[in-house]
């Protein structure tokens, strides 16, 4: 199939408020006619929900959590980019576009990135007027701080809690929605299907989490926004409810997945201790900005962190990046962290960290100001490590993080069903193989606020003729027998090992050979063991209680089986990407001294993955080429 | 090291709930507290008998998802500290730990350690809001708030939502959580426009849910995780003494 | 009502019933007068409190005050037993002060107190057969004086006033928080304010029972 962006013509900078000027819009009076699903309350659910709602539809809101406050984007803690260029530092819309297409790695659409460049002014101010607290200067204007990749300072933030902040403001304004009666909220409820009838999208199964009930709901038009699924490597910066399995069921309905391996992995988070641990917790990447990265240069170094001379200690990132120094972006940082503890430098006391050192900072600037920028972060350090950080350095490694892929959407933000679309981190299309720190926060935002309100009102304005859907159409039927049959499979096996076990086992196997560093060899491997791990999975697995009431042990599996499907489609992105961009880096294309070489004669496309019917056949590759206009792509140095 | 417990079990939200027995071998000291019921469920589920129901999700103190009452203390002997920021080195060995849901009228138990917090989300739509529509927000630049002011809003703002003032109060009182938002609110210009409003409202949701008074113990700020100040309930008293004066009729 | 009403109530009642104690106990004072002084001044004192109206009317939104304070404190703490959760092990205890939590056992203490004090001098001094001194004032000093020679009255209105003590210390700064004073310092001030009041007064009414008791043998 031939794979349309719909990006629309003009130059770059026209091109968003062309189509803005030309899309269809609903009359006020049949907007409460139609119906809008929204799975997702993070940034990008909850700020279309409240959008949508504002404007007069019928919107109904889903979560998984208690409430929609709890959703992941609560846990960004850096901040959120935005080219106002109040440092008067040369920012632009152009320069954080290129950045981004460049942070990137030349494999994102200029079309959308530029747009995610220009809507992001406008989403402070929307931020600053829902009374976010971002963090400000004595005058009383906003202060920036810099990020990662880039060489201006244009990232927003408050304090190490900006996702959080920015959540609130959001959820606000969807509670907003709610007590007005145009959003109705359902939390505790976990999206199992997608109905699909007549080739669009109407409406979702789901199961509410408290009583074990299956629900359906029709709507006119479906979005996902369900976040990443790092999940998949077990161990990861995200919370313990993410998942994919949204995605992977509107997936396997015929929603093509774009570039599900690329998967940054977070150079700074805390250090795994032991084979019981569950999560990797983040530290911001803004701790760069005053930390400095390194190890120790002898292999045999058995003196604490405070002992080690300045002259025996190895800065590799400013060794080897001097342009940018501990500012270089994530997937390099994370590789050259991994490259020194694979070489036997790492620290700790299973040498699976590096340290970062804040002693000249605090020095520098004292310990009140780094207080002040930082001072939760430590505090949680301490917590949980029990190290006070201004003391001695703290210890990072990297883990796995956002997911750039996801479900392909074309200008949109439409996927190739339509009538469903896909917000967030659960779509694919901004960040290329490789997402600049504080562009999530950002492009969530931004397809919920600014983005999907318009496009999703051009996609109903000829909706309204279809009437009310209902919830009597046969695929209802099929669609809720389905996910019944599923749920009662896996707790029929009864087996003698736990759902966790099999999590366990399979993020080992994708870290390990599709994770910072893949190869041919190891990924066909991995999709092998994969399959007879979701063999084992569904002969041994043990899922306790029922489907008739709360089950956490039976949502757990629902989402590892999907992962199992999943992370097979993320190996063979990865065996047929022979290149190395971004986030993906194959062993076989690098350059002497280990970076990654790009092959844009041959791969210059986005692979949008179609579910091949069967989860033993060979999933169906599809190419959207990508075209450069007005930026040339350059190898990507930050030396 | 080994652990006793004493755990709550309950079936659902009207069965009759009790605390059961469990003992746990092999905790190591670097766990979270989070990952020691991970283990103990883990044994639960090898025994065919059915885990613990329990509240977690980001496992990094932010989302406010996790919170349990352990020895009797709302996330457990650690102040300012969320139950899964809560490491198993502050426990000794052999020690006996019970393990209990959050408690008060207005949290209901759903299951084990499970509460419905619904009341703070309906708390919040009352009133807990800038009215602003999207898109066509002014300049942010051009409403100045000085830097004290947004970091106060901030200390304010900070709250995760867990509910551990709630279930730390003698009383059952919700006061710190709704006085935080109408501070937030308070202090920014932004909200400053729909405060009279926003108090009356929300002080009405938070009576309509069951909360109890607040007789100003000041455990609530001990307690909270993000050590949000008892001084945000002085404002809410403020902004509601205000709002009740000015008013001129019933809304 | 809402909750926060029922609390101005408790505030308002409260706070005004702390500066009557400062009148209160400024008025007797003149029980530290060498006793003929003392006796003259205080008869002569309490006559004019009975006789003027304005004072007869402070007087009835005393009993208004007391009335409501406790009225009040019963519809409050009736409610937040029922919302209040019950654990357990319940080792809540380590973030609050004691006296916080414990406001109605110290009220109900004091409120038993008060009925004491009204009947061993209110009662004896409107209703009772009471002598008149050599200034034509009903001698209500005598009867404090013989009143304070039984060693348990003392006992009795020592504890009360330490009862009370703590009743002040949180019910000041509680008073001024429901009332909403939220800035920082003054907050500050009123709680420091708050602790000098409380033992100031009280530790003064301690004294006066064990002043007279070892000063009349």
């Amino acid at each position: 199939m031939k794979l349309d962006p719909k990006i629309p013509n003009g130059p770059l900078e026209e091109k968003w408020s062309n189509y803005k000027k030309t899309a269809k819009l609903v009359n006020p009076a049949n907007r409460k006619k139609l119906d809008i699903i929204v799975v997702g309350t993070g940034l990008a659910g909850a700020s279309l929900a409240a959008s949508m709602g504002e404007m007069g539809y019928n919107v109904k809101s889903f979560c998984f959590q208690d409430t929609p406050r709890r959703a992941h984007s609560v846990a960004a803690q850096g901040g959120v980019n935005a080219a106002k260029n109040y440092k008067n530092d040369g920012d632009s819309i152009y320069r954080m576009f290129v950045d981004t297409l460049k942070g990137g790695d030349f494999r994102a659409r200029e079309a959308n990135v530029y747009r995610l460049a220009e809507c992001s002014v406008n989403l402070i101010d929307q931020a600053v007027a829902q009374g976010v607290p971002f963090g400000r200067e004595y005058g009383g204007y906003l202060n920036n701080r810099s990020f990662g990749g880039v060489q201006v300072s244009r990232t927003f933030y408050a304090r190490g809690q900006t996702g959080q902040q920015l959540l609130l403001g959001t959820y606000q304004a969807l509670m907003r929605q709610v007590s007005k009666g145009t959003v109705s909220l359902y939390s505790s409820h976990e999206m199992l299907d997608l109905v699909v009838i007549d080739g669009k999208a109407r409406g979702i199964i789901a199961r509410n989490l408290e009583t074990g009930e299956i629900e359906r709901h029709d709507a006119h038009a479906v979005v996902l926004a369900t976040g990443g699924f790092g999940k998949i490597y077990y161990l990861s910066t995200l919370a313990m409810g993410c998942n994919g399995s949204a995605i992977w069921r509107a997936h396997k309905k015929g929603a093509y997945f774009a570039s599900p391996s690329w998967t940054q992995i977070h150079p700074t988070s805390l250090p795994q201790s032991g084979d019981y641990q569950s999560k990797l917790t983040l530290m911001s990447e803004s701790l760069r900005n005053d930390g400095r990265i390194w190890v120790p240069k002898n292999l045999e170094e058995t003196r604490l962190a405070n002992d080690i001379p300045e002259e025996e200690r190895d800065y590799y990132l400013e060794r080897r990046y001097p342009a940018f120094g501990n500012l270089a972006p994530r997937d390099i940082s994370s590789r050259a962290a991994k490259e020194r503890i694979d070489a036997g430098y790492g620290v700790g006391a299973l040498k699976n960290a590096v340290y970062l050192d804040f002693s000249k900072a605090i020095k520098e600037q004292g310990q009140a100001k780094i207080a002040e920028k930082y001072g939760n972060l430590f505090n949680m350090y301490e917590k949980i490590t029990g190290i006070n950080a201004y003391k001695e350095p703290m210890m990072i490694s990297p883990a796995a993080h956002f997911s750039m892929g996801g479900l392909w959407v074309d200008y949109e933000l439409m996927t190739t069903i339509p009538g469903l679309f896909a917000l967030g981190e659960a779509n694919f299309a901004d960040h290329g193989a490789n997402r600049l720190g504080a562009n999530s926060l950002l492009q969530a935002s931004v397809d919920g606020y600014f983005i999907a309100p318009y496009t999703i009102a051009n996609y109903l304005a000829d909706q309204i003729k279809v009437g009310k859907i209902g919830v009597n159409h046969p695929e209802f039927d099929k669609s809720e027998r389905d996910v019944k049959e599923k749920l009662n499979e896996l707790l029929k096996i009864k087996g003698t090992k736990t759902v966790d076990y099999f999590h366990k086992k399979l993020g080992k196997l994708l870290y390990d050979y599709c994770g910072l560093a893949r190869n041919k060899r190891g990924l066909e491997y991995a999709i092998d063991e994969i399959r007879k791990l979701k063999a084992e999975f569904y002969r041994d697995v043990n899922v306790t209680g029922d489907a008739g009431t709360m089950n956490s042990e039976l949502e757990k599996a629902g989402r590892v089986a999907d992962y199992f499907e999943i992370g097979s489609l993320m190996c063979y992105d990865a065996l047929t990407r022979e290149e190395s961009c971004g986030a993906h880096f194959r062993e076989e294309y690098q350059t002497e001294d280990g970076e990654a070489k790009r092959n844009d004669a041959d791969f210059q496309f986005i692979s949008a993955w179609e579910w091949p019917g069967g989860a033993d056949k060979v999933p169906v590759l599809n190419k959207e080429d990508l075209t450069f206009e007005f930026v040339q792509p350059t190898i990507r140095s930050y030396k | 090291m080994k652990l006793n417990l004493k755990v709550w079990r309950q079936k659902d939200r009207f069965s009759e709930g009790k605390m059961v027995d469990y003992s746990l071998d092999n905790v190591n000291t670097h766990m979270s507290f989070l990952e020691m019921l991970d283990t103990l469920n883990d044994q639960l589920i090898r025994n065919n008998e059915e885990p613990i129901e329990f509240d977690h999700d980001c496992r990094e103190g932010i989302c406010g998802q996790c919170g349990v009452v352990i020895n009797g203390i709302a996330h457990g002997p650690l102040k300012n500290t969320t139950t899964c920021q809560l490491h198993m080195r502050e426990f000794k060995d052999n020690e006996t730990i019970l393990i209990e849901p959050f408690r008060a009228l207005g949290f209901p138990i759903k299951k084990d350690l499970k509460v419905d917090r619904s009341a703070f989300d309906r708390i919040i739509s009352s009133g807990g809001f800038v009215s602003v529509n999207t898109g066509q927000a002014p300049e942010a630049n051009s409403i100045p708030v000085s830097h004290d002011i947004a970091e106060a809003a901030f200390d304010s703002a900070a709250c995760i939502g867990c509910g551990a003032c709630v279930a730390t109060c003698k009383n059952g009182s919700a006061a710190l959580f709704t006085a935080a938002k109408i501070t937030q609110m308070a202090l920014l210009p932004q909200g400053k426009e729909e405060r009279s409003h926003r108090v009356l409202n929300m002080i009405a949701q938070m009576d309509k849910e069951e909360f109890g008074h607040c007789s100003n113990t000041e455990a609530c700020e001990v307690e909270c995780p993000q050590g949000i100040s008892v001084l945000n309930i002085a404002r809410m008293n403020y902004e509601y003494n205000r709002a009740s004066f000015l008013r001129s009729k019933k809304r | 009502m809402n909750t926060l009403a029922h609390k101005i109530i408790m505030a308002l009642t409260g706070l005004f019933l702390c500066f009557f104690l400062l009148i209160h106990f400024l008025g007797n004072t003149q029980l530290f007068l060498p006793p003929e002084h003392a006796q003259q001044s205080f008869n002569a004192y309490s006559s004019f409190l009975t006789g003027n109206f304005l004072v007869k009317l402070v007087s009835y939104v005393l009993y208004l005050s007391i009335l409501l304070h406790a009225i009040y404190a019963l519809i409050i703490s009736k409610k937040n037993n029922n919302t209040g959760g019950h654990y357990k092990d319940d080792q809540r205890a380590r973030s609050s002060k004691w006296y916080s939590r414990n406001m109605g056992v110290l009220g109900t203490i004091i409120l038993i107190f008060i009925v004491l004090h009204f009947q061993n001098f209110w009662y004896v001094y409107k209703f009772g057969k009471i002598s008149l001194d050599p200034w034509g004032h009903k001698d209500l000093y005598t009867v404090v004086v013989t009143a304070f020679q039984q060693g348990w009255l003392v006992i009795i209105y020592v504890l009360a006033m330490i009862a009370l003590a703590y009743h002040l210390i949180h019910g000041i700064s509680s008073g001024v928080r429901t009332l909403g004073l939220f800035n920082p310092k003054f907050v500050r001030w009123i709680n420091v304010f708050g602790i000098w009041y409380s033992i100031i007064i009280c530790t003064g009414f301690a004294l006066m029972p064990i002043f007279i008791y070892f000063t009349h043998k």
